[in-house]
C-alpha cells in the first residue's frame, strides 16, 4: 500500500516548494510534494506548442551574480539545496534599459554603471540618488518582523525628480510588486538589490535548466513528487490541519503543511468562506505575447536583453481599465543573454499589464477576437523602442491572465500573489505555512529562498528544538 | 573521535555546505565566522549535518560553542567520544 503519512506535505512543486521539499528531505524528513499540473515550475514553467518550446515567467534570473560571489542570496541558495552553479547554468545579460519619454537609463550586471548613468541622466538628482543607495545597502530586507512602509513616500524623501522616482520603479513594480500604485519598501530593496545591484541571467535551456535541476536534487535526498495531484481540500480540527484530501477522493495526512499555493487559495482549502478572504486577493496580472523570429533580434540592431518601457507621462502600475494597458510594459529578447552558443530558436517576449476580470469575462469567440485586437495594438506600442521584427514572425502565442489561473491555479493570475505578504508564512492554523510567492520574498531566486527559510524556520528548527 | 578526528568532521561538513570556501588555512582558535563566509543560515546547516551524520544535538542555545574549531572539539568530545 502507497503511504499516506508523511512528516511534511508541501503543496505546488513550484520553485519554493521544491526548495523547501530539498532541505527538509537532505535533512531526513518525509516529504511529499503535491502538484496539479502535469509539469513542475509553478509561476515560472514551461510548455511547448506545435513542436516551439517556450517559457512561463521567468525571462530573466534576478540575483544573478558570478559563481562563488560571497554572501549573495544566489550564493545562499546553491549552498542550501547543496547545489552548484553548473546546475542553473546562468549565463549573463548583455544590458538592460528603462525607456520613458525622452530619458533612458542602461544598466547591466555591473552595478557601478547604473549609478554613473543615473548621475549622468540626472546631474541634479546625484547626491540624492547616491544617498538612497546608500539607505537601499543599509536596509535588512531579511527582517521577516519589519513593519510595512511606504516604498513611494521612502523614495521620494531622497529624490525630488519624480521622473527619476518612476523610472526606478517601472522594473521594480513590474518584476515583482503585487500592491497597485505603491510598493512596500521592503520589497523595493529586494527588488533594487536583485535588478540593480546583482542582474539578470538566464540559462540557455530557459527555466527548464533550473527545474530539471531542482526536481533531480529532491529525487536524490528523497523526497517524493506527485504530479496530476491537486488537493481537494486541508481538513482542519481546531487549530490543527489533520489530514489532506486529494482531488481523487485519496487522504494523507502529515505532521505539517507548507503551501505555496498562495494565502487565499490555501485558506479556501481549509474551508474559510470566499467572502472573508476576497479582500486580500491578488489583482496584477499580465498578458505576454512570445513571438517566434526567423533571426535573432541583434540582428536587426538591437542587443538590449530587456526593455522596461513607458509611454506615458507618468507611470501607471495598477488594474487596467481596459484588457491591456500597453502604455508600460516589458520586452525582452531571450537570445540577448551572453551564451556560448545561439539559442535553438530566436525569439521576442512582450509583456503588459492586463485586466483579469475583463478576460474571463469573454466567451471563447470574444476572447480569440481580444488576442487577435492586442496583439497589433502592442506590437505597434513597443516600436517606439526596438526595430521593426514583425515580417520575421514566424509563430505567435499570446497567454493571458486567465491561462494564468487555469495553469497556476493562482486567482486572477495574480502572479506576484497577495499585496499584503505574510513573512513569517504563519497562518492562523498552528501546523500550516505559507511559502512562495505570498510569502514576500520575490523573483526566482526568492522563492527559492522563501521554501528554504519557512522549512528552516518552522520544520528544522523546531524539530530541533524539540 | 579523537580531537583532530573532530576538527577534520567539522571541516567536511563546512566543505559540504560551502564548497566555494577555502579551507586549507582555517586556524583552529579563530572564530569561523571571521575567517568564512558563514551566515546563521550555515550554522544551523552545521548543526543538522552533526545531527543528520552522528546523531549529535545541539540545543539552539549551544550554537556559540561551535564558534572556532578549538570550541567544537571543546563542546563535541564528550558527546563524540563513542562515535
Amino acid at each position: 500500500m502507497a503511504q499516506t503519512h508523511y512528516d511534511v506535505i508541501i503543496i505546488g512543486a513550484g520553485m519554493s516548494g521544491m526548495a523547501a521539499g530539498i532541505r527538509l528531505a537532505y535533512f531526513d524528513k518525509s516529504v511529499c510534494v503535491l502538484e496539479r499540473h502535469y509539469a513542475a515550475g509553478g509561476l515560472n514553467s514551461f510548455y511547448a506548442l506545435d513542436g516551439h518550446q517556450f517559457d512561463v515567467g521567468l525571462h530573466a534570473m534576478t540575483n544573478y551574480v558570478r559563481p562563488g560571489t560571497r554572501g549573495a542570496p544566489l550564493t545562499k541558495i546553491f549552498r542550501q539545496l547543496r547545489l552548484t552553479p553548473e546546475d542553473f547554468g546562468l549565463a549573463p545579460q548583455h544590458h538592460s534599459e528603462v525607456r520613458f519619454p525622452g530619458k533612458t537609463l542602461r544598466f547591466n550586471n555591473d552595478f557601478r554603471c547604473f549609478v554613473q548613468d543615473v548621475v549622468d541622466n540626472f546631474p541634479a538628482q546625484a547626491d540624492h540618488f547616491v544617498r538612497l543607495v546608500k539607505h537601499i545597502q543599509e536596509y535588512d530586507e531579511l527582517d521577516l518582523e519589519a513593519p510595512p512602509r511606504s516604498g513611494r513616500a521612502v523614495v521620494s524623501s531622497f529624490l525630488s525628480d519624480p521622473l527619476l522616482t518612476d523610472m526606478i520603479f517601472c522594473p521594480l513594480m513590474i518584476y515583482g510588486n503585487a500592491q497597485e500604485r505603491d510598493m512596500e519598501f521592503g520589497q523595493f530593496v529586494v527588488m533594487f538589490k536583485s535588478i540593480f545591484c546583482e542582474g539578470l541571467g538566464r540559462p540557455r535551456e530557459g527555466v527548464r535548466r533550473i527545474i530539471t535541476a531542482l526536481r533531480r536534487k529532491l529525487r536524490e535526498v528523497g523526497g517524493t513528487v506527485r504530479m496530476k495531484c491537486g488537493v481537494q481540500a486541508l481538513n482542519a480540527e481546531g487549530t490543527r490541519i489533520t489530514s489532506v484530501t486529494l482531488d481523487t477522493g485519496e487522504i494523507l495526512t502529515a505532521d505539517t503543511i507548507l503551501s505555496s499555493a498562495g494565502y487565499v487559495e490555501t485558506m479556501r482549502l481549509c474551508g474559510t468562506d470566499h467572502a472573508t478572504l476576497a479582500p486580500m486577493e491578488g489583482r496584477l496580472s499580465f498578458v505576454e505575447i512570445i513571438s517566434i523570429l526567423d533571426q535573432p533580434m541583434k540582428h536587426l540592431g538591437h542587443d538590449a536583453t530587456i526593455i522596461f518601457y513607458n509611454t506615458g507621462k507618468e507611470f501607471h502600475y495598477e488594474t487596467p481599465k481596459n484588457l491591456v494597458d500597453a502604455r508600460s510594459g516589458v520586452i525582452c529578447c531571450p537570445d540577448n543573454f551572453l551564451f556560448d552558443k545561439p539559442l535553438p530558436e530566436s525569439m521576442i517576449r512582450l509583456t503588459c499589464l492586463a485586466n483579469f476580470d475583463g478576460w474571463n469575462a469573454l466567451d471563447e469567440p470574444a476572447y480569440l477576437r481580444a488576442k487577435t485586437e492586442w496583439l497589433p495594438k502592442i506590437q505597434q506600442e513597443v516600436l517606439h523602442f526596438i526595430p521593426d521584427f514583425r515580417h520575421h514572425v514566424v509563430y505567435t502565442d499570446f497567454f493571458t491572465p486567465r491561462t494564468i489561473q487555469k495553469w497556476t491555479g493562482h486567482l486572477n493570475g495574480a502572479v506576484y500573489g497577495a499585496p499584503e505578504k505574510l513573512k513569517t508564512g504563519k497562518t492562523p492554523i498552528e501546523n500550516l505555512f505559507i511559502c512562495g510567492t505570498d510569502q514576500g520574498f520575490l523573483g526566482i531566486v526568492g522563492a527559492m529562498l522563501s521554501g528554504i527559510s519557512m522549512a528552516n524556520l518552522h520544520v528544522l528548527k523546531r524539530a530541533h528544538a524539540r | 573521535m579523537t580531537n583532530d578526528q573532530i576538527k577534520h568532521a567539522v571541516l567536511q561538513i563546512i566543505a559540504v555546505i560551502a564548497p566555494d570556501e577555502d579551507l586549507s588555512h582555517v586556524k583552529s582558535d579563530v572564530a569561523l565566522r571571521d575567517q568564512l563566509e558563514l551566515d546563521s543560515m550555515d550554522f544551523l546547516d552545521i548543526v543538522m549535518e552533526l545531527r543528520k551524520r552522528y546523531g549529535v544535538e545541539v540545543p539552539e542555545g549551544d550554537y556559540g560553542q561551535l564558534a572556532s574549531l578549538d570550541s567544537c572539539v571543546i563542546y563535541l568530545a564528550p558527546k563524540l567520544k563513542d562515535k
